[in-house]
């Protein structure tokens, strides 16, 4: 190995901040994380292309709103507010539901297309490990994507919110009942927790499943994917007329109520009034997604050096 | 230490046996032919010494078990496996920044140079570039790593006849230079006659022959008979008769000291034989246990 920093001087997808003397072990994973983007570029274009559509929407309602305000006077200045302030919400979601698909999909498709298109072979003729390999696919759907869900739906707040001051402005109203019925602030923090602590670590297990099963199926890893879950359920509901199974796994996704085993989906709500960070933390529940994700992710890669192309 | 040395390699798919029980000893600088019909095993002892699958026995490839540390041994193994394999979606540009960023032993300005030489660009897809093209590129990543071993199988399989002279071309001339190791699996055999230092037969799993080329050179002969000297000369016990164009062509093996040189050019026209006519010869004398790969061995290759 070398320590030195390598012969990449000129080359143009390169910006020199990104490269300090990184550490042996790390080049391979950011080399590795850096490919899964060139190869899936809907990863980054999907959710923006889902947050432009909305800014356009978003633009024609307000456009709409203020013309309506204007000749009309049936909207109190808090119901207005509440009429915008709803669309901030609305946006997060949206780029949020656009992620968590296409984390779906990604994961599915991660160490199963590489096996299909036979590149696997190139891949494994590089000095880079099953583990970093995995780990580096893996990040994508556990750190990456909430992470870019969260710039990309702070960049849209903030073009919204240069909008909607204008439209606000232009109906001659002060900014400050907007802002302060908006509390951006608090709206972000409450994102950010969301996104780590939810989609990050509470979806752990999912994503790792998911992985396991594109590393395992020879054809048709999304069937493969549904249908053990749904098996067990049917199984257990058929013998012992329970649905502990059922509750387990909709626990897992509804997340957002803390990991108590309620079945129920999050809501909105879940992302600005959370639980807080060190209940959260401290959740049982929490910790063993996380010890299922990492025993689902240790199979994916021992699976991953068995494997040859399909 | 040898570069690869497999001792009672062994490897089975559920009944099948794909590898049985090979003994190999393959030393630095030497440019290795592992040649076999289709599903003798070739494949199956490759990806064993790459650390694509597990085994049975020994094996150790520069000092390494490949299985259990096939992302340190590729720093010094660099390998090209059937045709093309680089994906699809990626950019010649990115293919080299990429392999510069996980390769420790990759020279960037060197693949560039070899990429130059080609009319490949580097913002073309790899999808966008004609199999020749793709093997190229693939031929000038690998090149550009100073590797110990380089493991090519099938390498030229699909391409047409110019890109494949070229390729053997240039892996003499740019690549190989007798610190490196090669080992080549095919069973295009004749484009490769006079590349390699050593020669391997392998059939159901097993080696059946092997030996140098010098030693190969020296040690058979092809004689073109004359029709009324042909009883005279099956009394020197030939390993293999066949006939072109009238005449009868034997094959001799000049080991065990029945016939020598002399005695053979009073026969007819003498020659070294090439190594698709020993193939034959060899295979010939194995045990027939219907397998279909016997009656031909030797895929038609350009001849």
């Amino acid at each position: 190995m070398n320590s030195q920093p390598d012969p990449m001087n000129g080359t143009p997808l390169q910006s020199p901040a990104v490269v300090p003397v990184v550490l042996p072990a790390a080049r391979p994973f950011f080399w590795s994380l850096r490919r899964e983007f060139w190869e899936n570029r809907f990863i980054y274009i999907a959710p923006s292309a889902v947050a432009a559509v909305f800014l356009v929407g978003f633009l024609i309602s307000t456009l709409h709103l203020t013309a309506r305000i204007r000749h009309t006077s049936d909207l109190t200045p808090m119901q207005q507010a509440d009429r915008i302030v709803h669309g901030y919400d609305i946006a997060a979601l949206a780029i949020m539901a656009a992620t968590f698909i296409l984390a779906f999909f990604y994961c599915l498709d991660a160490l199963y297309g590489e096996r299909r298109d036979r590149s696997i072979l190139f891949w494994k003729s590089m000095p880079v490990s099953d583990l970093t390999t995995v780990l580096a696919k893996a990040s994508i759907p556990l750190l990456i994507l909430p992470l870019l869900t969260f710039a990309l739906t702070v960049a849209t707040h903030c073009i919204m919110l240069v909008l909607s001051s204008a439209a606000w402005l232009g109906s001659g109203q002060s900014l400050a009942t907007l802002w302060t019925e908006l509390s951006l602030l608090s709206r972000w923090e409450g994102l950010l927790f969301h996104l780590v602590v939810v989609h990050g670590l509470w979806y752990g297990p999912l994503y790792g499943w998911m992985l396991l099963v594109s590393a395992w199926a020879q054809r048709a890893p999304f069937l493969w994917a549904l249908l053990p879950p749904v098996v067990i359920s049917a199984l257990e509901k058929i013998i012992f007329d329970t649905s502990h199974f059922a509750n387990l796994i909709a626990s897992v996704i509804g997340a957002g109520d803390g990991g108590a085993v309620t079945g129920k989906a999050s809501n909105s709500m879940a992302m600005i009034a959370h639980p807080g960070l060190a209940e959260s933390l401290t959740s049982p529940g929490l910790w063993i997604g996380l010890a299922v994700t990492a025993a689902f992710l240790a199979i994916a890669v021992r699976l991953r050096r068995y494997r040859v192309p399909i | 230490m040898a570069c690869i040395e497999a001792r009672g390699l062994r490897k089975a798919f559920g009944a099948t046996v794909a590898l049985d029980g090979i003994n190999l000893r393959v030393e630095d600088g030497r440019i290795l032919g592992l040649i076999g019909p289709n599903g003798a095993g070739k494949t199956t002892a490759l990806n064993a010494i790459l650390g694509l699958s597990p085994y049975q026995g020994e094996l150790r490839v520069l000092g390494r078990d490949p299985w259990t540390e096939r992302d340190r041994l590729m720093c010094d193994v660099a390998f090209i496996s059937d045709v093309a394999v680089l994906p699809r979606w990626m950019k010649v540009s990115q293919a080299l920044t990429y392999v510069a960023g996980v390769h420790p032993r990759f020279d960037r300005a060197k693949a560039e140079s070899f990429l130059a030489k080609t009319s490949i660009r580097s913002g073309s897809k790899v999808r966008e570039l004609s199999k020749g093209m793709v093997t190229q590129l693939h031929l000038a990543l690998v090149m550009a790593i100073d590797a110990k071993l380089l493991v090519l199988d099938e390498p030229t399989l699909g391409l047409d006849i110019l890109y494949r002279k070229q390729f053997y071309d240039s892996l003499l001339n740019d690549y190989f230079d007798r610190s490196r190791t090669i080992l080549v699996a095919t069973h295009q055999v004749d484009e490769i006659q006079n590349v390699l230092t050593d020669l391997v037969f392998i059939d159901r799993g097993r080696l059946v022959f092997g030996c140098s080329m010098e030693e190969f050179e020296s040690r058979y002969l092809e004689v073109s008979v004359n029709p009324e000297r042909l009883a005279a000369a099956r009394e020197f016990k030939p390993m293999h008769e066949r006939h072109a164009l009238g005449r009868s062509i034997l094959l001799f093996d000049l080991k065990p000291d029945r016939v020598d040189r002399q005695q053979l050019a009073a026969l007819g026209d003498v020659r070294t034989p090439s190594i698709r006519d020993l193939f034959v010869a060899v295979m010939g004398s194995q045990p027939v246990q219907g397998h279909p790969a016997q009656t031909q061995p030797v895929q038609g290759v350009m001849s």
